[in-house]
């Protein structure tokens, strides 16, 4: 089992990211997890299609959200990325694909082991659930912020 | 028993998180002695829902589907929670 600190990494914390659609977010994030080898070249058009069959959007009780991810196969070693938007842009809602979020911050998932990560999907939903958590990192100004942020949190 | 069966699209991911949370929830009041929980993909639900009494998904559920749906979401995101922990308290008779 993985420490959840473990997996999160400084290199995949991006702030201030411009993109004008989801698509261009979810690509600009997931060519930096491959370009540092994290994942195949194949996990950035799989996460991009399964956004589209399985959207990721999730309205917290203040701040956007969204959790892209896809299969294992397409995972190198276990990681997650963080992407705070300089501007927000719509994703469709989870479960409800008529629903549309602003998303202002993207925890992008590259998960390789099935049952490993439990405790980082724990933490995340207790982020989730925590506005004042996740106000901070959308105001955040540098990565440390976020990495303070995320490791403050249950 | 009542058996849950929680479905995502990939069978690893929001599941797992929903699942979690909603066993917690269940321990809180005192339910989750008569429940088992467990996970699937989606695409596996038609093959698997009839064993269940329940199913909640984070995806979309074909409306084929006979066994009860309810949206997993309030479990990732916490709004709403406790109407869903309801909802599932009242659907199983727990």
């Amino acid at each position: 089992m993985k420490e959840p600190m473990e997996l999160l990494k400084e290199e995949l914390i991006f702030i201030d990211i411009e993109a004008k659609d989801r698509e261009e977010a979810i690509e600009k994030m997931a060519k930096e997890l491959y370009k540092r080898e994290y994942v195949k070249e194949s996990y950035i058009n799989a996460i991009l299609d399964r956004e589209k069959v399985f959207p990721t959007g999730l309205p917290t009780e203040e701040v956007g959200v969204a959790i892209p991810h896809t299969d294992a196969i397409h995972v190198k070693k276990g990681a997650m990325a963080i992407g705070v938007l300089k501007n927000p842009v719509v994703f469709q809602m989870m479960g409800m694909p008529e629903e549309n979020v602003n998303v202002n911050i993207i925890f992008m998932m590259a998960l390789d082991e099935p049952k490993g990560q439990i405790e980082m999907l724990q933490k995340l939903m207790s982020i989730f659930q925590d506005k004042s958590i996740l106000l901070k990192m959308r105001q955040a100004k540098t990565k440390e912020e976020i990495m303070k942020s995320f490791s403050n949190a249950i | 028993m009542a058996k849950i069966l929680v479905a995502c699209g990939t069978g690893i991911c929001t599941s797992t998180m929903a699942a979690d949370k909603l066993k917690k929830e269940l321990e809180k009041r005192g339910k989750a002695g008569n429940v088992s929980i467990t996970q699937c993909k989606v695409a596996e639900l038609s093959a698997k829902a009839a064993d269940y009494d329940l199913i909640v998904a984070t995806t979309q559920v074909s409306s084929k589907i006979s066994t009860p749906v309810i949206s997993g979401l309030p479990f990732l995101t916490g709004v709403g929670i406790d109407k869903v922990v309801d909802e599932v308290i009242e659907k199983l008779n727990l």
